[in-house]
């Protein structure tokens, strides 16, 4: 597990190792995150809200 | 086989995508594509992929890297032609009647007193859906003029590229199911019938209930007509069961989730995709 910093609370969140970009994850503090590469480093921010043109 | 998988948010479907890629020995690049940009003085660092995926939820996303990437020269799957296809609803519709392919009927209309008058020919009750839109998304039926009048107005209202542009179709008389169809290559595999008791609206993304579908020497038939006609590799097939008329085409998928699908068929669509891939990038 990798733990990375929670954009909203600052708090912790534990992220598998082989997380991708986009993969989203919930932290304890309420908030829907993304992850993204950072420059090379994982990090995380607020997930994307669904969009007009989201779907199949 | 090296494959990109284009995608921008990472469900179920992209991560299995990744996974079975790996199993069978293929290199797998992720093209998370929010964190992509592309410049014209510059290659892209995936030069050796063989073939590209494409899985973008947002549909303008999928459309514009699927032509980014075609225009590099790389093979996308879906291309940028198909999708587009698929998602203006009034392209798909009437492409496939054009080519004899049975489907609702259906009237465009571009003004309010046209869509009302092509909504009495038609006959009530009628469905009004966007132009483009997905998951069931502001897909709504009128039972009558006065309720349709309501519903247009809401449309107008709406940030719709198309909010002026009005695409009114009978309501079939469908069971309280409806059959989405996987193409995938040349085949039709699997499918599933999607059950909603007590909504008219049968996406899964409403709640209802995927079950297994035996597919018929005559759907299958339809589904394959229906890739011809608008291209693709990987498409999902939504029918309706018409009592009198049999098989309608409702709508047509460019990038199909299919989560569900495995699940109640035990069927490996990533595997069978891949495979079916793996084969045409050989030949």
């Amino acid at each position: 597990m990798v733990s990375l910093k929670c954009p909203v609370c600052g708090g912790e969140v534990q992220v598998d190792d082989n997380a991708l970009p986009g993969e989203i994850v919930e932290h304890e503090c309420g908030a829907q995150l993304e992850v993204f590469n950072d420059h090379g480093r994982l990090s995380l921010r607020l997930a994307e809200q669904v969009g007009e043109d989201w779907g199949e | 086989m090296i494959l990109g998988v284009s995608y921008d948010l990472l469900r179920w479907e992209e991560r299995n995508l990744i996974e079975e890629a790996k199993k069978i020995g293929n290199k797998v690049y992720p093209l998370f594509t929010k964190d992509m940009t592309f410049l014209t003085s510059e290659d892209a660092w995936y030069q050796d992929v063989d073939a590209v995926i494409q899985r973008n939820t947002s549909h303008s996303r999928a459309v514009a890297t699927s032509m980014l990437l075609e225009s590099m020269n790389f093979r996308v799957y879906n291309d940028s032609l198909s999708l587009v296809r698929c998602e203006n609803k009034i392209q798909t519709t009437f492409l496939l009647r054009s080519r004899g392919i049975p489907v609702p009927k259906t009237a465009i209309a571009f003004s309010r007193d046209k869509a009302m008058e092509m909504a009495s020919k038609l006959g009530y009750p009628v469905v009004i859906k966007p132009v483009e839109g997905s998951w069931g998304r502001m897909v709504a039926r009128a039972q009558d003029e006065d309720t349709l009048r309501s519903l247009i107005e809401y449309q107008e209202f709406t940030n719709l590229q198309y909010k002026t542009i009005y695409y009114i179709q009978e309501y079939v008389n469908k069971p309280n199911r409806d059959i989405r169809i996987f193409v995938i290559g040349d085949e039709a595999p699997v499918g599933i019938y999607r059950v909603n008791e007590k909504n008219w609206k049968t996406n899964t993304a409403l709640g209802a209930i995927a079950r297994p579908l035996k597919i018929d020497e005559e759907l299958r038939d339809l589904a394959l007509k229906v890739k011809e006609i608008i291209g693709g590799f990987f498409l999902g097939i939504d029918v309706f069961e018409d009592p009198e008329r049999g098989y309608l085409i409702g709508e047509v998928n460019g990038v199909p989730e299919y989560k569900n699908t495995v699940r109640v068929n035990q069927f490996n669509v990533s595997g069978f995709l891949l495979n079916k891939l793996n084969e045409v990038i050989k030949k």
